[in-house]
C-alpha cells in the first residue's frame, strides 16, 4: 500500500515537472515556428537557439507586479487563473503515456490514476475549464473582459456537445470508458497490417473531434474568447504578473492536453506499429513507445501551432453555425452510422 | 453582390469546397512551405546592414587633400528645413578662398532630407551611409567638423551615385 502511494506521488511529481517543461517549450516552439511561417527568426539571442527564452519569460512574469482593477472583485480575481491552470494540468492525471512496465517486481502502469471512467471525468474537467475564463472575464469589472469570458462559455459550452458525441463514436468502437484499454484496443491490426487506429475506423469523428478541441483549447481559428484586434486580450485583459502567467500557461497545458487526447483518443497513443515484432527487451520497448507517444503529441501540437497561422478567425455567427448546424449534426449521423455498422457486423 | 438581397455567384462551390477541409490543407501547405524560406531577419550586431549608395545616412563633409571642400556658402545651412546646421566662414591662403571655421549639424534635429546634399554647388557635404547614431546627451549630438570630415575615398560609392543621378 505505502509503495503504491510512493509510485503514484514519484508519477506525480515527474508528471507535473514533465508537463509544465513541455508546456514552456511549447510556448518557445510556437513563437520560434510561427517567426519562420513569417519569414523571421524568432527568439534567438537567451541560451542555444533561444531555447532558454521561455524560461526567462517565466522569470520576469514572477517578478512583475500584479495589478488588480479598482472595482475588481478580488477573490474571484484571484480564483480564476487558478481553476484554469488546475484544470489544464488535472486532465493529465488519466492519460496513458506507455504500456504497463515492470519495476522490481511492481507492475507500474504509465499513467497517473487508472480512473475507470475515464473519459467521463476527462469530459468533466475539460468542461470545468470555462469557470476559470469566464469568472475572469466577469471579475474584471471590464467590458472587454466580460464580452471575452461570454463568448467563451458560448463557444465552450457548444463545442462541448461535438466533442463529447464524437468521443462517443469511439466508445462505441472500442467498447471501453477506460483510456488504456481504448489505447490497447488500437494496438491491434486489421487485416493483419492495417494498425486498428481510431481515426481510420471513425475519420468523421476524428475530424469533428479536433475540431472541437481547437474550439475548447481557444485557438485560432476559435480564438473568439481573446480575438485581440476585437476584445484588447480578451478575458485577461486585466490581468498581470504571475495571474496572467498561469492564464498563459493554462492556455497552452490546455493544448498539451487537447494534443495527448487526440493522440490517445484517434492516433494509437504510444502504439508504434510492429514495434513489438523487433525483439526489443520489454523495457526498452516500453521506452520506445513513450517515445512513440511524445513524438505523436509533437506533430499534434506543430499541427496547431500551423493551424494558427493558417486560418483566419470566424466570425461569431459562422462559429456558432458551425457548433450547432454542422458539428452536432454530423457528430450524431456519426454515432448513428457507427452503431448500424457495428450491428451488421455481430 | 447583392440583387435583392441574395449574393450571385458565378459558380456555386462544390461540397468539397464547403467542407473548408482542401482549402485548409492548401492553406497549410503554403504556411510549412513559408517556413523553409530564406529569413529577412539581419542578426544585428553580428550581421549589419550595408546600405545601397542610395541611402540618407548622416550627412557628412567631404574632405580631399587633407582640406574639406566646404567653402563656407552657407547655402545647407539656408535650406535645412529643420535648422540643424550652422557654418562660420573664414579666409583662407587656399585657392577657395573661404572655409568654415565652425561646421556644426545638430544631429537631434536633422530629419536626413539630403536637401543640403542636393544645394550644395561644391558636393562637400554628402548624405554617408552611417545610420548607426546614439547618443546619452544633446550635448554629443552636436557634430563639429572633427567628427563631421570623411576622405572623399570613403564617400566614392555615394558620390558617383550622386553624379549618375542628378
Amino acid at each position: 500500500m505505502q509503495s503504491l502511494f510512493l509510485i503514484s506521488a514519484l508519477k506525480f511529481v515527474a508528471f507535473v515537472a514533465v508537463v509544465l517543461l513541455t508546456v514552456i517549450m511549447l510556448v518557445y516552439a510556437e513563437r520560434r515556428v510561427s517567426a519562420f511561417i513569417q519569414n523571421r527568426l524568432g527568439p534567438n539571442r537567451v541560451g542555444p537557439w533561444g531555447l532558454l527564452q521561455a524560461i526567462v519569460d517565466v522569470v520576469k512574469l514572477l517578478l512583475k507586479e500584479d495589478v488588480v482593477p479598482r472595482n475588481a472583485y478580488k477573490p474571484v480575481h484571484d480564483l480564476a487563473p487558478i481553476i484554469s491552470i488546475a484544470v489544464a494540468l488535472s486532465t493529465f492525471a488519466i492519460i496513458p503515456f506507455g504500456n504497463t512496465i515492470n519495476v522490481y517486481g511492481h507492475e507500474v502502469k504509465l499513467m497517473i490514476a487508472d480512473v475507470n471512467v475515464g473519459i467521463l471525468y476527462l469530459l468533466s474537467i475539460t468542461s470545468l475549464g470555462v469557470y476559470g475564463v469566464t469568472l475572469a472575464g466577469w471579475s474584471s469589472n471590464n467590458k472587454y473582459s466580460l464580452l471575452g469570458g461570454l463568448r467563451s462559455s458560448a463557444q465552450m459550452i457548444s463545442y462541448e456537445l461535438s466533442m463529447g458525441l464524437s468521443i462517443i463514436g469511439v466508445l462505441m468502437v472500442s467498447g471501453t470508458l477506460r483510456l488504456d484499454q481504448i489505447v490497447l484496443q488500437q494496438t491491434k491490426y486489421l487485416w493483419g497490417w492495417m494498425p486498428a487506429w481510431n481515426f481510420l475506423l471513425q475519420p468523421v469523428a476524428f475530424i469533428t473531434f479536433v475540431v472541437a478541441a481547437f474550439a475548447e483549447t481557444n485557438r485560432l481559428p476559435f480564438d473568439l474568447p481573446e480575438a485581440e484586434p476585437e476584445l484588447v486580450g480578451g478575458y485577461h485583459t486585466e490581468y498581470s504578473g504571475l495571474k496572467f502567467g498561469l492564464f498563459f500557461l493554462a492556455e497552452y497545458a490546455n493544448m498539451i492536453t487537447a494534443g495527448a487526447v487526440i493522440t490517445t483518443l484517434f492516433l494509437g497513443g504510444w502504439h508504434l506499429p510492429f514495434a513489438e515484432n523487433l525483439g526489443l527487451s520489454p523495457l526498452m520497448l516500453s521506452l520506445l513507445q513513450v517515445l512513440t507517444f511524445c513524438v505523436k503529441m509533437f506533430f499534434v501540437m506543430m499541427f496547431f501551432i500551423v493551424v494558427r497561422w493558417t486560418i483566419p478567425r470566424f466570425r461569431y455567427d459562422q462559429l456558432m453555425n458551425i457548433g450547432w448546424k454542422l458539428m452536432l449534426p454530423l457528430t450524431l449521423v456519426n454515432v448513428l452510422v457507427t452503431g448500424l455498422v457495428l450491428l451488421l457486423i455481430q | 453582390m447583392g440583387h435583392n438581397g441574395k449574393m450571385i455567384r458565378k459558380k456555386d462551390l462544390t461540397f468539397l469546397q464547403k467542407s473548408y477541409i482542401p482549402e485548409i490543407l492548401k492553406g497549410m501547405r503554403q504556411t510549412i512551405a513559408e517556413m523553409f524560406k530564406p529569413k529577412f531577419t539581419f542578426r544585428y550586431p553580428e550581421e549589419r546592414f550595408r546600405p545601397n549608395p542610395s541611402f540618407r545616412g548622416r550627412p557628412v563633409l567631404v574632405q580631399e587633400n587633407e582640406v574639406e571642400r566646404c567653402v563656407a556658402c552657407g547655402l545647407c545651412s539656408r535650406v535645412c528645413p529643420a535648422l540643424a546646421i550652422e557654418v562660420q566662414a573664414s579666409e583662407t591662403e587656399l585657392e577657395k578662398e573661404r572655409y568654415p571655421i565652425k561646421f556644426e549639424i545638430n544631429m537631434v534635429r536633422c530629419i536626413f532630407c539630403g536637401f543640403c546634399e542636393e544645394v550644395c554647388p561644391e558636393e562637400a557635404i554628402v548624405m554617408s551611409n552611417e545610420y548607426e547614431l546614439v547618443f546619452s546627451s544633446q550635448e554629443e549630438a552636436l557634430f563639429g567638423k572633427d567628427r563631421l570630415l570623411k576622405s572623399a575615398e570613403e564617400l566614392k560609392p555615394r558620390l558617383e551615385f550622386l553624379r549618375l543621378n542628378r
